[in-house]
């Protein structure tokens, strides 16, 4: 059963490498943050099956856990950071 | 012998959904049709993955850490990707359209 979490992990290891085509070569700068989010999402997964490739998920877990809250908090904070009043009057006295 | 299939069923199926949103994100034309691709389908990839590590895991300890985390992805994931949304069309990114007039699309 090792092995099969050992296959399913490099596999994941190839689907998580095709989102950072669109972190390269976004157009916009929230295709990037976009990409960058779900490259994390799915590392989680991939730390889950690391602990069972070791045989120690007791303590793969809580680094899991740990890294699932650092990655939403980060994104949100990019997020609520972009649509905020200061930010937009500040572009807009750029362009103007 | 039926725990270790399961397993293997969820954890694959999980991996074909997380193939299709991966590929979603580089194919899909736009901003806000990109974020389905992330919010949906990749949600349900993960939430399929570490279901089957819970089957695979019986009841321990671990496997109630593991739910714990399955409820986090399955909140956390759309909530970021609508913060981004929201974000961008505050900013004012205007969404692609098919004009059906002039028989293509516009910005």
């Amino acid at each position: 059963m090792e092995h099969f979490f050992l296959y399913s992990a490099i596999a994941l290891t190839i689907i998580i490498a095709v989102p950072m085509v669109r972190v390269v070569k976004g157009p916009t700068l929230f295709d990037r943050i976009l990409a960058a989010n779900a490259i994390a999402t799915k590392t989680i997964v991939l730390i889950c099956l690391t602990g069972y490739i070791y045989g120690r998920i007791d303590m793969f877990i809580d680094i899991t856990l740990a890294y699932a809250i650092l990655g939403f908090l980060g994104s949100l904070v990019i997020a609520k950071y972009l649509s905020s009043y200061k930010v937009r009057r500040q572009r807009k006295q750029e362009q103007s | 012998m039926i725990q270790t299939t399961f397993s293997i069923l969820f954890v694959v199926l999980g991996i074909v959904f997380m193939l299709v949103g991966s590929i979603g994100i580089v194919r899909l034309p736009d901003f806000y049709s990109r974020t389905h691709a992330v919010s949906k389908s990749d949600t349900l990839g993960i939430i399929f993955v570490i279901g089957g590590l819970i089957v695979y895991e019986g009841f321990t300890q671990s496997s109630l850490k593991l739910l714990f985390v399955m409820l986090f992805i399955a909140l956390a994931n759309p909530i970021g990707t609508h913060a981004l949304a929201r974000a961008a069309i505050r900013k004012g990114l205007k969404p692609r359209l098919y004009n059906r007039s002039s028989k293509e699309d516009t910005r």
